[in-house]
């Protein structure tokens, strides 16, 4: 207890913007242990701080960006990605992070996440997946599991659902981790890990949404949440992420299962240009404005 | 501020609309371009693809035409000067992120290329349908810049225009160009950079500590920095406050729409651009914009060999729409006649504006082609009886 | 000039545009004209019909597309086939002598043929036929200064090519000059190129 005397200020402060403190999120959510993860791994990883970028799209972990005292873009919804994509192609000296929910990224935003894979641009997309719509009051996402009860599927969802990390190694992602947020400690090296990665790095947290889905589907509130992914997390690194798909209450593999090297965009793009055009392309390394 | 150098072709050259507008962002300092392929716009962003890696700068080619709108708007936070191109259908798509570049007053432009619709119409074939979409299209309250050019020569002028009325202003420009100004190809000439008048973007001077992202100090625009700087600012689609954070309240809502309505309502004398002539003594005046004001042209030369006083308003930026100018005229004249390949949009505009002091004779063309000029001939008759 | 309206046609490949382009360019750029191009767009503008539209005039060019072209040249049956009925009363018609059998021929049309793929092929590029027509073009309707067309295809051919490209527009001029002069020596130029006829 000595020890938190002398540290008067949580190390996780200096990157919020504290004026804006308390948050939205509800008790027990998942998205504020994500971001004191990202905090840790912004610290680790050493990136400059003034030359990072976060972008949000829209829904509860949408307003991530809003909470982070750093350069940081609450967009469209769905639209976090190719706002990131214009960032990064116009300063590439940017250190890029998408921060948004699996309805955002993978239902009104999927296609954006699938060709900024397939690109291989440089960015880190953190997906916190909490398995429904939560802003809007906790509607069927593309990431329900088959039988959970949502809002718009009050008899139990009978799509299946996308099983994202399969989804991202398919596109192009260079680095694909999951994590829950019972797992803060590998969550925290994964993105620092990521944020030092060149290429199209994909994170997902799997979280709880206590007010709309633990609640409906009679899982508890969000520590039940954080026993539940104790008991059924099984942690495989490099698993095959065809095989680390989850059901409702199925065991939830959790890992670091790709890391691999591909050329990036922006190295494709300057090769190509300069094989053709040679001593008349105008390499760039910042789009500046005139 | 004069033009970068290094994107202004100077000479004469022999270019269709689409190819000069090209140039004129280039000359503008366009250093980022994202775009979706839809006829007749693409071959602007074609050229801009074929030039910008000889000049410095990044075209690239999106999954759709939302990410080209959004992914254009991530690269001026960056520090670029940016714009998209579309069509009917894809400027549907854009919609969305009009508004949002009017929220969060991101200077940038939107060149629609223009084609008969609704829905897929008319792909290779002009219209000029899209007007009161350009102005009301995206939800919410905001003003809008339209400007319409009508040759290729215009084609390069009013992009640069655009531009610089973007940054002024920070918001939203849309160059409403039509099929047919875009694949006519005629003599433009670009002059030399020295000469192409910039205007350059509004950076704060203000240290982070001293500045807010939507302070005005009184002015109605604000000043703005780019990611990387160290301001460790933030931007949002939500009604917001000065920090730039959300604030959901109706006293920050009023107070934030009134602002980005004004700044462009205030300035709506300046923004104008008109072409008038023999409007002094006219009893009819012709009203009209892109490529149709060429045809009308021909139709007024008609109209006065038969005798009839005829005036033109050409309108270079058709929005804001120039209220104060048409309620003048009204009070002068019998009638306005409004040719437009539309069934009547910008005629409303004239109606409303002239507040009963004269007639209106909208000459609707669903488009396709351009007026006979005889068409436009016989309205104007008919309108001077 | 007075305002002259000029439909080029052909088929794709043959450079039609490229021959619409320079006559404008001419006009436009290197004489004191005005010139606008259009140019039908779409699938139909890939498939095997080509044609590209060119006003010229002293005055700013209003209205933008054709209504009744004062000269065709027509590259190809096809194109002169779907445009000769458009071509006004005592217009010109310039056509492709070897590709085009003329039919349906109104009185006071006056017609001058060359052997456009020909030439060209003679010089060793079949490709450079459009600029062998626009030579022939300068030669027989006197529009434009040869002069200023041959700045123009210099201008707008793709660089390393110019030297080729002007012996295509001078071989054009050249036949076109020689066609003139037999012209007025005999009384029905137009015989040989009419279907069904001895050739």
């Amino acid at each position: 207890m000595a020890e938190l005397e002398v540290i008067p200020e949580n190390p996780v402060e200096q990157f919020l913007r504290m004026e804006r403190i308390p948050h939205i999120w509800c008790a027990g959510c998942g998205i504020g242990t994500s971001v004191n993860c990202f905090a840790r791994a912004l610290i680790e990883s050493k990136v400059d701080l003034d030359k990072v970028a976060i972008v949000s799209g829209i829904g509860c972990t949408g307003r991530v960006a809003g909470y982070l005292k750093l350069d940081s873009f609450h967009t469209t919804h769905g639209r976090a990605i190719p706002f990131a994509t214009g960032l990064k192609l116009a300063n590439p000296k940017l250190k890029v992070i998408v921060y948004s929910g699996d309805g955002d990224l993978f239902a009104i935003g999927g296609n954006h996440f699938i060709h900024a894979a397939r690109r291989n641009l440089d960015l880190v997309i953190i997906c916190v997946n909490n398995l429904i719509y939560a802003m809007t009051g906790g509607q069927v996402a593309p990431t329900t599991p088959i039988s959970a009860l949502s809002s718009t599927t009050p008899y139990g969802c009978y799509e299946p659902p996308f099983n994202l990390p399969q989804l991202a190694e398919a596109a192009g992602a260079t680095y694909v981790a999951r994590w829950t947020t019972f797992h803060v400690r590998q969550l925290a090296r994964s993105m620092k890990e990521a944020l030092n990665k060149e290429g199209f790095s994909f994170i997902e947290i799997i979280s709880p949404c206590p007010t709309l889905y633990q609640r409906r589907n009679r899982m508890g509130d969000g520590l039940d949440a954080m026993k539940f992914y104790k008991q059924r997390s099984k942690i495989r690194n490099g698993a095959p992420t065809s095989e680390v798909a989850f059901d409702i209450n199925s065991d939830i593999i959790v890992g670091k299962f790709v890391d691999r090297t591909r050329p990036t965009l922006l190295g494709t793009m300057h090769h190509q240009l300069r094989e053709r055009l040679g001593e008349k392309y105008a390499c760039v390394e910042e789009v500046a404005c005139h | 501020m004069t033009a970068d150098p290094k994107g202004v072709l100077t000479g004469i050259h022999f270019l269709d609309g689409d190819f000069a507008c090209a140039e004129g962002c280039l000359a503008a300092g366009a250093r980022f371009a994202a775009g979706y392929p839809i006829t007749p716009s693409t071959e602007v962003v074609e050229r801009f693809a074929q030039r910008i890696p000889l000049v410095g700068g990044t075209f690239i080619q999106m999954e759709d035409e939302l990410a080209a709108s959004i992914a254009i708007q991530g690269a001026v936070w960056a520090g670029a000067k940016a714009f998209t191109v579309t069509s009917g259908p894809g400027f549907s798509l854009m919609m969305e992120h009009i508004g949002y570049a009017a929220m969060t007053e991101t200077p940038c432009v939107f060149v629609n290329v223009q084609r008969g619709g609704p829905s897929t119409g008319l792909p290779t074939l002009p219209a000029q349908a899209d007007m009161m979409q350009a102005r009301w299209g995206s939800h919410g309250d905001y003003e809008i810049i339209a400007l319409s050019p009508s040759s290729p020569q215009e084609c390069f002028d009013l992009t640069i225009r655009a531009f610089n009325l973007s940054e002024q202003y920070r918001t939203p420009v849309l160059l409403m160009m039509d099929e047919c100004v875009g694949h006519m190809t005629e003599k433009v000439v670009i002059p030399p950079a020295e000469e192409i008048e910039i205007y350059p973007r509004r950076l704060t001077n203000k240290p982070p500590e001293a500045f807010q992202p939507y302070e005005t100090d009184g002015d109605l625009v604000p000043e703005m920095v780019h990611a990387g700087m160290g301001y460790r600012f933030h931007i949002t689609g939500l009604t917001h406050d000065e920090r730039g954070y959300p604030a959901m309240s109706p006293v920050a809502q009023d107070k934030l729409i009134r602002r980005i309505t004004a700044k462009i309502r205030n300035a709506a004398e300046r923004i104008s651009m008109r072409e008038e002539e023999g409007i002094d003594g006219a009893e009819v005046v012709v009203v009209s914009y892109g490529i149709t004001a060429r045809v009308a042209q021909r139709s007024i030369e008609l109209a006065r060999r038969k005798g009839v006083r005829v005036g033109k308003l050409r309108l270079l930026t058709v929005w804001p729409f120039p209220d104060w100018r048409v309620r003048e005229i009204a009070k002068q004249v019998k009638a306005f006649v409004v040719p437009e390949l539309n069934m009547g949009q910008i005629a409303r505009e004239v109606e409303r504006a002239s507040c009963g002091a004269a007639r209106t004779v909208p000459v609707p063309h669903a488009g396709g082609t351009v007026h006979r000029p005889e068409q436009i001939l016989e309205a104007i008759l008919e309108a001077a009886k | 000039m007075p305002l002259t309206e000029i439909r080029v046609a052909g088929f794709g490949g043959q450079g039609v545009i490229l021959a619409a382009m320079i006559i404008g360019k001419a006009a436009s750029i290197f004489e004191n004209g005005y010139a606008t191009l259009t140019q039908a767009f779409g699938p139909e503008a890939r498939g095997s019909a080509c044609s590209a539209q060119v006003i010229l005039s002293d005055e700013p060019i209003l209205y933008p597309y054709i209504t009744q072209p004062d000269i065709l040249i027509a590259m190809s049956q096809d194109a002169y086939n779907r445009f000769m009925p458009e071509l006004k009363p005592g217009g010109t018609l310039l056509i492709e002598e070897d590709l085009v059998r003329i039919h349906d021929l109104p009185n006071g049309i006056r017609i001058h043929g060359v052997p456009a793929t020909r030439l060209a092929e003679e010089l060793g590029r079949r490709l450079v036929l459009n600029i062998v027509m626009v030579g022939f073009f300068a030669a027989v309707t006197k529009l434009l200064q040869p002069e200023s067309l041959r700045k123009a295809v210099a201008d707008s051919v793709p660089a390393g090519t110019e030297a080729l490209n002007l012996r295509a527009f001078d071989k054009g001029f050249e036949y076109g000059l020689m066609e003139l002069k037999s012209e007025s020596a005999e009384s029905q130029p137009v015989d040989k190129w009419i279907e069904g006829l001895p050739h």
